[in-house]
């Protein structure tokens, strides 16, 4: 059939024409086009997988940062319990010594008090002994002035002297 | 997975040139009626038109754009057309250029033929084809810038305008955006469907044939859809020129595992190895024709389809000017419906002959590893 015959003349520009296209196509669009598409491919790829890398850091540090806060939380908690504690113990050893101390003035100034008293009442027992000496050589002198309570008064020394 | 793919595409396109074959038959079954209607009343020719001719005459070659035809007073038709120049090495007396205008006066032989006025000592013979002949017998090479050259240096043309100005856009870094967006879709496209799952890791070396072919392939069928357009892939020239680069390529890049396996497969009695080794040099040579046939066939197919729906209006008007109106949106619809589809097929086979390039290349630069599958995809594209 007619149809089906190549012609030569059509065939050869078309083979020219394709070439043509192919080879400027090739240089100019084909390379930079499909080269940028592959470097903009890889650009998208390294940016997923730095993202990728920066949130797994983030969440790494994130969790660092967690465990820092709770040690933190933790050490405060200590230092709280630990600064409590020395203090009660501080307050309670205050207290300890002020009682021994308030004891020991107690005891002191008991010991001092009784000392006085006796001293006082020493005192007082000897003025008393003193003033009933001085009382009764009073009334002696005045029953002596008389013969009759010498005499009383003698028999009565001699007495005490026998008795003793 | 490939080879389902492959399988499912085959079924796809098989299936859409089933229709457009079927509704070619009927078409063709229509327009072969046709004759005999415009020749019954052959003492009133004028009014009878040869569908024939016409379809034919519109989907092959020719050395003027044929635009429209012009009646003039005296009931003469008068074409309005361009006249492209005519080129052609005629033996022994060298080259001669000048315009196909030289050839205005035509008429019938006794075979029917449509034959011009001499020029120079050449002639056109015209019956589905355009043929320039010299009066004198001796042979002429005919390099004429024809419609189908014109058209497809208009093709290259908006092809290199459009993918340079589109390749500039990245000199500058930035978001696609426009034009520059859809074509990397479909140059993305390419590179994962055809070239990365058929050529492997080799892919880049394969990219701007495949690119150029499956665009050259679109624009210029995009191009023979518009009216008045030629049929520029629809001529065997074009596509067996196609198909004998991707050939060439094919060849140039087979490797040594690809013909060991092809002239002397391993493990095979020696009596089924002949037997093998001839189906499989023919297989090869099968290739490169099948690619030629089956882009040439599909665009023609189409090309006659639309014409021979739009005649449809012209047969019946003949018959009937009320009934040639009445079926004016019957046959505008399906021409419409066949526009579309021809639309379809038009990127369909541009990819089609790019895939099937891509598979060819890939067979013949393919490696040990993974022989089973190519073998598979072989004997499911032998069917």
């Amino acid at each position: 059939m007619d149809l089906l015959m190549p012609e030569l003349g059509l065939f050869v520009w078309t083979l020219i024409a394709f070439l043509l296209v192919f080879v400027i196509l090739r240089k100019f669009a084909w390379k930079p086009i499909v080269d940028s598409l592959g470097e903009r491919e890889k650009g998208i790829a390294d940016s997923i997988a730095t993202a990728e890398r920066v949130r797994n850091e983030m969440s790494q540090l994130k969790a660092e940062n967690e465990k820092l806060l709770v040690q933190a939380r933790e050490e405060r908690t200590t230092m709280l319990k630990e600064a409590k504690e020395m203090k009660d113990g501080i307050i309670n050893e205050a207290k300890d010594q002020a009682k021994v101390e308030a004891n020991k003035i107690i005891v002191d100034a008991q010991l001092q008090i009784t000392q006085q008293k006796n001293a006082a009442l020493t005192e007082v027992k000897n003025e008393i002994g003193s003033m009933a000496i001085e009382v009764a050589g009073r009334i002696l002198r005045k029953q002596l002035d008389a013969a009759e309570g010498q005499e009383a008064y003698m028999k009565m020394l001699a007495e005490d002297i026998k008795l003793n | 997975m490939s080879c389902k793919r492959l399988l499912s595409l085959f079924i796809l396109v098989f299936g859409l040139s089933g229709i457009v074959n079927s509704s070619f038959a009927q078409a063709a079954g229509n327009h072969e009626n046709a004759p005999a209607e415009g020749v019954a009343p052959a003492h009133e020719e004028k009014k009878g038109i040869n569908i024939t001719e016409l379809v034919f005459g519109h989907v092959s070659d020719s050395h003027e754009w044929h635009l429209f035809s012009l009646k003039k007073e005296n009931g003469e038709e008068k074409p309005v057309a361009f006249p492209l120049p005519v080129i052609v090495y005629v033996q022994g007396q060298g080259l001669k250029v000048f315009s196909a205008s030289h050839f205005e006066e035509w008429h019938k032989d006794a075979d029917g033929k449509k034959i011009s006025n001499e020029y120079e000592g050449l002639y056109i013979e015209k019956v589905m084809k355009e043929k320039i002949l010299a009066t004198d017998g001796s042979k002429v090479y005919d390099f004429s810038l024809t419609k189908n050259v014109l058209s497809m240096l208009i093709g290259v043309v908006i092809l290199l305008w459009a993918m340079t100005s589109a390749a500039k856009k990245y000199k500058t870094k930035g978001a696609p955006k426009g034009f520059q967006n859809g074509l990397e879709v479909i140059i993305i496209f390419i590179r994962d469907e055809v070239a990365r799952p058929n050529l492997g890791h080799k892919y880049k070396r394969f990219m701007p044939l495949l690119l150029t072919i499956f665009f050259f392939i679109w624009i210029n069928n995009l191009l023979g859809l518009l009216p008045g357009g030629a049929n520029f892939t629809g001529n065997i020239a074009v596509t067996a020129c196609l198909a004998l680069i991707a050939f060439i390529v094919m060849m140039a890049n087979s490797n040594k595992h690809f013909w060991g396996h092809l002239l002397n497969p391993p493990n095979v009695p020696f009596l089924v190895k002949c037997l093998l080794v001839l189906i499989e040099v023919m297989s090869l040579c099968i290739k490169p024709v099948a690619l030629m046939i089956r882009l040439f066939a599909n665009m023609l197919a189409g090309h006659i389809v639309i014409l021979s729906v739009i005649c449809l209006i012209f047969i019946f008007g003949l018959m009937n000017v009320y009934v040639g109106w009445g079926f004016v949106p019957v046959s505008l619809a399906f021409s419409i419906f066949m526009f579309m589809l021809e639309l379809l097929v038009a990127v369909i086979q541009a990819f089609i002959f790019a895939n099937l390039t891509a598979v060819f290349i890939g067979q013949a630069i393919e490696g040990d590893h993974d022989h089973d599958h190519v073998e598979l995809s072989e004997s499911v594209m032998g069917h």
